[in-house]
């Protein structure tokens, strides 16, 4: 096993004993990132100057015994959705493509902090509208365990560079199932914070209301790792959470014995993979024989969740993009054809894709005179009884656990012609977004060598529920 | 057929915080173009909005001063269009639950009785940046520059109630207008300066015939930098619409723009040209609580309104209404009133002098009450000196001449000029029988009981004095010498 491909928490302990420097994991990453970025595309822009000379600063506190985090020294891929200052920030579009932000996102500040060595920004669906990583103006991420497969979207590339190799550690964002579905497909570690949890402050914004900036790795002990950093209150984004952040790996290791664990039973239905359905449902039964109390719970309300948050999520997106104008920064069109109309007209066509028109048109139509009640008065009800019947069904149970897809990594262009069967891959993903609930995608097993994600769903705040019962399925798949 | 008309006006007044509404930007006026900028004002991407406090604060003081309700919870909500000066192609504002609703403003009405104009609601929200063009406008131009500076400074918009006590005339208007500009900067606010567009205001005007349910079609003028051209806007409009009515036709719903030179309004565009904002909640901000508390600490600092002061000054001076209102009208003029009063007992005189010779002196040198050379303390003194008959009336006006030019105070400048009245009654005796022996018609006249030629007789020991006899004194001596019938 090289180097590029080992947990964050096993190097962070090469690390500390010496046995290993910074420099020689930052060169596997970047030697393995020569021979594989090629045919996977998980980056849009590597940076291996500032990783080098970050590895060298982060070897040298070691050697001055200095105190430092666990993350000291190990490579990190953030989201190109997070603005990182003097380095390109492109949100997989093209009206970004010459961007380079004035300011750090807080979560980048936090991280690179710490000592952790950036190697690059990732390949994601533009503006993280997608769920296959194929709506990037920079082309397609390849799944690296089935190239002709999607690495699941929108945080595609940070999924795919840990599966690959090519980085150890990544950052994505989630507004939709954006970090769990790639984790599932590329069959990594994903998690999605609550609401609130994670600063949103330097994350280009998608749909404000659901955008939550997440970890994922190798193991579930690493995404707990990269948490404890990047959490915490933030004066900077005052949707941010004033509570303490308690120790994620704290509790990782208490099992799953005594617990009560719901399966919805909306999210077994028809439309559900019965391959899939049965991995999930296998874990399920190795945490009865572990000692947890399986409880079927019922959340009506679910079948109106992909509705709800496409309204939601597309009028708020219609107003987050009104900035990428062509006045103040990015692409500008500029022809013989004078005035402003048309600037902002020929800007726009030509700096968006179609996906992101598509959702910015929809999102303006929901917001007009006229159908604001209709669509966007009446998905917020919806979204408060969905969010309900999670605050009733969370007072029998811990979690809940339930898989994160409905079907297996789909093939490259396979839904591109259909944006509705796109749409629906995000069907057991989006609720906790509109709920505002942690959620985790880990990986449950296999079905014709592709991976199947298994998604655990906490109680608000209750990070450190979620990530102990992905510790637990975790061993029992015999990972780690 | 008579006709009701009906003027509401929206009121955007810019904040007087060290720092933007969303940002820590400072605020200030005439600063390099761009130097006040960051990755919020900007509208850079991933930026969010953090709320000033302060400027929540001056809301819910202009809430509480209009007595409007104060929402316990409010919320921002964006205006979404698209234009250079608005970095993120959406306004914050707010639109459900602003912060305050439903209040009123006392003014006097046309017929000079207390009127309160219906206060529909205030709200808080961002100003956009400035546009600079090339040439006289946009499309004019060959190219335009834009300045952030003033991107996301705090703006109070204040709307009146077109159903509830609206205005129903120009003058009216007028009056309202005063009052909402006065009482802000009596609460210390904003400093409302018109030229400095920290007051602009955006007003519409229907028509009804007297008694009728429904109101008119509203025309929305825009484009007014002053408030002679908002009166000048508003006359127009009234003989305009109601021209159009008398024809047996109706004025249509649009928003027209003033023209300054012609002194007429033209059309903009029309109602169905409106456009669609598509406001909804900001999803950035979270919902503002607003605690009883937070409520009653402003109301117990609230600053003393105009009628409040007007009323106290009256009662606790004894000077006239009349000019209670003059000394009051500005806030700094009422507090120079009162540092001066503080060292003077002749009120009525002290305001009297303020209102005549001070303020004619101010005027004459364009300076402001804040920058008046002459102290409150020496004002007094001046007053003071003359009721006890020190000095005359045409002494003193060249005095605070003096004092106005040179900032001395009036006794060394009255030492130093030798414009100290003569005290010496031997000498004065001397003057007042040169001037008998000159004047023996007006002599005479006093003794067959006449009062007319004392005053001339003292003009003319004045003259010779050249006016530094205590006319008091004089006047006792004529008394004293001819003794003419006694006086009442």
């Amino acid at each position: 096993m090289q180097l590029c491909d080992r947990s964050a928490t096993e190097l962070a302990r090469m690390l500390r004993k010496g046995e290993v420097s910074s420099r020689e994991i930052t060169e596997s990453v970047l030697k393995r990132i020569d021979e594989k970025e090629d045919s996977i595309n998980a980056f849009i822009t590597v940076t291996p100057e500032i990783a080098r000379k970050q590895a060298d600063l982060a070897d040298r506190r070691f050697r001055e015994n200095k105190r430092v985090s666990p993350l000291n020294g190990i490579p990190i891929a953030i989201k190109d959705n997070m603005c990182t200052q003097g380095i390109p920030t492109t949100c997989g579009s093209k009206i970004l493509e010459n961007y380079i932000p004035p300011y750090d996102a807080t979560a980048a500040t936090k991280v690179l902090q710490t000592g952790a060595v950036l190697i690059g920004k990732t390949n994601m669906d533009e503006f993280a509208m997608g769920s296959s990583c194929e709506n990037s103006a920079f082309g397609p991420t390849h799944n690296p365990v089935n190239l002709e497969r999607v690495a699941g979207g929108s945080s595609g590339g940070s999924a795919a560079a840990i599966a690959s190799g090519e980085t150890v550690l990544a950052m994505g964002s989630d507004t939709g199932g954006s970090i769990r579905l790639p984790a599932a497909y590329c069959g990594v570690a994903g998690i999605k914070p609550t609401y609130g949890r994670v600063s949103r402050y330097g994350l280009i914004s998608y749909a404000s209301s659901l955008d939550q900036i997440g970890a994922l790795g190798r193991t579930v002990e690493d995404c707990g790792l990269l948490l404890n950093v990047i959490c915490g209150h933030d004066k900077m984004d005052t949707t941010s959470a004033d509570i303490k952040r308690p120790d994620f790996l704290h509790s990782l290791r208490q099992g799953v014995e005594g617990l009560k664990i719901g399966l919805p039973k909306e999210y077994f239905v028809e439309g559900l993979d019965p391959h899939v359905k049965d991995q999930v449902m296998r874990a399920v039964a190795l945490f009865n024989e572990k000692g947890a109390e399986i409880i079927d719970i019922s959340l009506p309300h679910a079948p109106y969740a992909i509705s709800a948050y496409y309204l939601i999520a597309t009028a708020e997106a219609s107003s987050n993009l009104a900035r990428y104008d062509g006045v103040k920064y990015g692409f500008r069109f500029s022809d013989e054809i004078p005035g402003l109309l048309n600037m902002y007209q020929e800007t726009r066509s030509e700096g968006f894709g179609k996906e992101v028109k598509r959702r910015i048109m929809l999102g303006t139509y929901v917001l007009s005179a006229g159908y604001y009640d209709a669509y966007y008065l009446k998905a917020q009800e919806a979204r408060a009884l969905i969010k309900q019947d999670f605050d009733e069904a969370f007072r029998r149970v811990d979690c809940m656990i339930t898989p994160v897809s409905p079907c297996l990594p789909f093939r490259l262009g396979e839904k591109m012609a259909d944006p509705l069967q796109m749409y629906l891959v995000d069907i057991y993903t989006v609720s906790l977004n509109l709920s505002g609930l942690p959620g985790m995608s880990i990986n449950c097993g296999m079905v014709d060598g592709l991976p199947v994600g298994l998604q655990i769903i906490g109680r608000p705040f209750d990070e450190e529920m979620v990530l102990r019962v992905g510790y637990a399925c975790e061993k029992m798949a015999g990972h780690g | 057929m008579d006709y009701e008309i009906i003027i509401g006006f929206e009121t955007h007044v810019e904040l007087k915080t060290k720092t933007k509404l969303f940002c820590g930007c400072a605020v200030e006026d005439g600063a390099p173009p761009n130097t006040h900028i960051c990755p919020v004002c900007t509208g850079q991407p991933g930026a969010l909005p953090v709320l000033n406090k302060r400027a929540v604060e001056h809301t819910i003081r202009a809430g509480v001063a209009m007595n409007c309700t104060i929402n316990r919870r409010s919320r921002f909500a964006r205006k979404n269009y698209f234009y250079p000066d608005l970095p993120k192609g959406y306004q914050i504002s707010q639109y459900e639950r602003p912060f305050c609703e439903n209040g009123y403003l006392e003014i006097q009405n046309d017929e000079g009785r207390p009127y309160a104009v219906g206060i529909k609601r205030i709200h808080l929200e961002e100003d956009a940046g400035k546009l600079v063009h090339s040439a006289s406008s946009f499309e004019a131009s060959d190219y335009s520059l834009v300045d952030y500076n003033r991107s996301s400074v705090p703006l109070l918009e204040i709307v009146t109630d077109h159903e509830r006590n609206p205005l129903r005339s120009v003058n009216e208007a007028r009056t309202y207008l005063e009052k909402l500009r006065q009482t802000l900067i009596y609460i210390g606010i904003s400093d409302c300066s018109i030229e400095k567009g920290q007051f602009r205001c955006d007003v519409n005007i229907s028509i009804r015939p007297e008694g009728a349910l429904d109101y008119g079609n509203r025309a929305e003028i825009k484009n007014m930098a002053s408030f002679k051209f908002i009166m000048e806007a508003l006359e127009y409009e009234v003989k305009r619409q109601l021209k159009i009515l008398h024809s047996g036709k109706e004025p249509s719903q649009e928003t027209r723009l003033f023209h300054e030179g012609k002194k007429i309004t033209v059309s903009m565009r029309s109602k169905e040209d409106a456009p669609d904002y598509r406001y909804f909640p900001d999803p950035d901000l979270v919902e503002f609580e607003i605690d009883q508390e937070f409520v009653e600490q402003i109301q117990e600092g609230m600053p003393e309104l105009p009628d409040q002061k007007v009323n106290r000054i009256i009662k606790d001076y004894r000077i006239s209404r009349k000019d209670a209102l003059i000394l009051t009208k500005d806030r700094d003029v009422s507090e120079f009133f009162e540092r001066c009063a503080a060292f003077c007992d002749d009120r009525v005189r002290l305001s009297s002098w303020m209102i005549k010779d001070l303020f004619k002196l101010l005027n004459e040198a364009a300076v402001t009450i804040e920058n008046c050379p002459v102290p409150p303390k020496e004002f007094s003194t001046l007053i003071t000196l003359i009721s006890k008959g020190d000095i005359t009336d045409q002494i003193a006006r060249t005095v605070l001449g003096i004092m106005f030019e040179t900032g001395e105070d009036p006794e060394s400048i009255i030492t130093r000029r030798g414009l100290k009245p003569i005290q010496d009654e031997e000498r004065l005796e001397r003057v007042l029988n040169e001037v008998m022996s000159e004047n023996p018609e007006a002599v005479k006249k006093i003794k067959e009981g006449m009062t007319n030629p004392i005053d001339f007789l003292i003009g003319q020991v004045m003259k010779k004095t050249e006016g530094k006899a205590n006319p008091k004194k004089v006047k006792d001596l004529i008394h004293k010498k001819l003794s003419p019938p006694k006086q009442s």
